[in-house]
């Protein structure tokens, strides 16, 4: 078996979600094979070159792949796929992005948010938003998988010595071009990775009183993040949220203030080693994922908490 | 400009998914089905660009069984002027689902398509991607915002990041994303009017497609629940818990 695992990457540095693809591809087992596409992207080649049990990094450096669009990337992908039983990518919106595409050009299947790899050609994968999961087993000669992150350790970023291979050549498809990215904070601890997450829902009423939040997170060195109901009111931006079709995360500490707990939120979150749920309803929903629950009006309850620490 | 947009039948997200005792799927007996959420927001992008002038026919279709066509109705009642349901009751998988969409692209010619982007029963968030894939069209997945102007669209894109802004060549195929828009209420009259508007048939088999699914599922089961939690009955208690049982702040 022989894997190609796509480095998701600035242009600087490799994305921790990566190292989880890596860890996915080391349970199925063979060589390791990693794809940096990017523009300046030599630092990211060498440090992907660094990550343990990787045989070989191939580089394609060309100003066509420096922001990841889909069209150009993924033929990429499909120029290279050939040799390998198994091109992964993690879950992210870079990987859910490129690999359907380069999948049907492969005319191969995705194999989305594998959880557990329970062989070469199954695995298990969530669905309906995590109520269920299913065990499928591929017939196709290349599995084109993503991988939710939170399932795997991240692999060791240190201790490899892969060689680094340029690839050449690359046409630009001419279809899309990237204008411009917005990110609102960039103090913000990340979501994906933080230990320790604390997010609010509709009860917090105003993106204004988000600042209670961010109090609280300061001192814990955590995260903020939000529910649908949040993002939806405006309270706070789209990166925030977390749930089904936002951010899937499993802090060792997730803290939900004024959240209800619809299912679309606990697929994004019921993996945390601890939950907390601060709500002044009793009846709500988050009670029953919560391993702590505290009935207190959060207008309260949020100030105490930060006096507390 | 003809909009095809793409909706699929699943489970009403208010529902809880059950999973059948003998491990072979979801229950969905008797449950409430109703229209992919995105697929609406998709929908309704397609009549909000059509009410800018930026749309003519808008086109809704789905694949799927005897019952697809509630589904079909609902978009007709929501404001799409026809339908075309592909009828199998084969459950396929998302590349033949884009096979089969870009088979009726083939024939329809739109100059844009527009589906939701991930469907909530499967979760897989492939459809779309693959459809533009297959026609060699430009792709805009997670669209937040969408503006037309002339043969190009300037997209603004969910991402994990923030928001991306691309500008894409027409025709293009686009997924979207919750806050594209809020998708309008269907009010009665919509819905007797949508009772005559044209729903075409076309069998999955007369397409002459390979379909043929390439996972096979060997077992559905729920997940493990967690464990019950306690009450606390103050912000003290709470640290305390937090500070020595829990030990995780």
């Amino acid at each position: 078996m022989s894997n190609l695992v796509i480095v998701e990457h600035d242009n600087k540095e490799v994305a921790i979600a990566t190292l989880n693809a890596v860890t996915a591809a080391q349970q199925i087992g063979g060589d390791i094979d990693l794809l940096v596409a990017g523009e300046n992207c030599s630092a990211v080649a060498e440090a992907a070159a660094k990550i343990a049990g990787v045989g070989k990094v191939r580089v394609a450096d060309n100003a066509i792949y420096a922001h990841h669009l889909a069209e150009n990337l993924a033929t990429l992908i499909v120029g290279l796929a050939d040799g390998y039983s198994h091109v992964l990518a993690a879950a992210t919106t870079f990987g859910k992005n490129v690999m359907p595409r380069a999948s049907a050009l492969l005319d191969k299947a995705q194999i989305s948010e594998i959880v557990e790899v329970k062989s070469a050609d199954t695995f298990v994968r969530p669905i309906y938003a995590g109520n269920a999961l299913a065990t499928v087993q591929s017939s196709d000669s290349i599995k084109m998988i993503t991988v939710r992150t939170i399932k795997f350790e991240a692999a060791a970023a240190e201790g490899g010595s892969a060689t680094i291979e340029a690839l050449d050549g690359g046409s630009d498809s001419g279809l899309s071009s990237w204008v411009s990215q917005a990110v609102s904070n960039n103090d913000q601890v990340d979501l994906t990775s933080a230990k320790i997450v604390i997010s609010g829902g509709r009860g917090m009423q105003s993106g204004d009183n988000f600042h209670m939040l961010h109090s609280v997170a300061a001192k814990l060195g955590a995260a903020v993040g939000a529910s649908r109901a949040a993002v939806d009111s405006g309270f706070v931006p789209n990166e925030f949220q977390v749930g089904q079709t936002g951010k899937v995360i499993a802090p060792d500490l997730y803290i939900a203030v004024g959240i209800s707990g619809a299912i679309q939120h606990l697929a994004g979150m019921k993996e945390s080693k601890v939950i907390v749920a601060i709500n002044n309803d009793s009846e709500a929903p988050i009670f029953q994922v919560a391993d702590y629950g505290l009935v207190a009006d959060l207008f309260v309850a949020v100030p105490e908490l930060d006096a507390a620490l | 400009m003809k909009i095809l947009v793409c909706v699929k039948r699943v489970l009403d997200p208010q529902v809880k998914a059950r999973v059948k005792a003998d491990g072979s799927g979801v229950d969905l007996a008797n449950a409430k089905m109703t229209m992919n959420p995105f697929d609406e927001n998709a929908l309704e992008e397609a009549l909000r660009l059509r009410e800018a002038g930026k749309g003519e026919e808008i086109i809704v279709v789905s694949v799927g069984g005897g019952k697809t066509e509630e589904t079909l109705r609902h978009g007709l009642a929501m404001g799409a002027d026809r339908a075309i349901q592909v009828v199998t009751d084969e459950a396929l998988e998302p590349l033949a689902i884009a096979k089969v969409l870009k088979a009726i692209v083939d024939q329809e010619a739109p100059g844009l398509v527009i589906a939701g982007k991930q469907a909530i029963d499967d979760d897989s968030n492939q459809t779309a991607q693959m459809l533009s894939a297959l026609l060699g069209w430009s792709q805009a997945t997670f669209c937040s915002d969408i503006k037309i102007e002339g043969d190009k669209a300037s997209i603004i894109r969910e991402v994990d990041a923030g928001l991306e802004t691309i500008e894409v060549k027409m025709p293009a195929v686009m997924s979207a994303d919750l806050r594209l828009n809020e998708p309008r209420y269907v009010k009665l009259p919509d819905v007797m009017k949508a009772k005559r508007k044209p729903m075409d048939k076309i069998e999955l088999d007369s397409l002459g497609l390979d379909t043929a699914n390439r996972m096979t599922t060997l077992e559905v089961i729920e997940p493990e629940g967690r464990a019950a939690g306690v009450i606390v009955n103050s912000v003290a208690e709470l640290v305390d818990k937090l500070r020595n049982e829990a030990q995780v702040i």
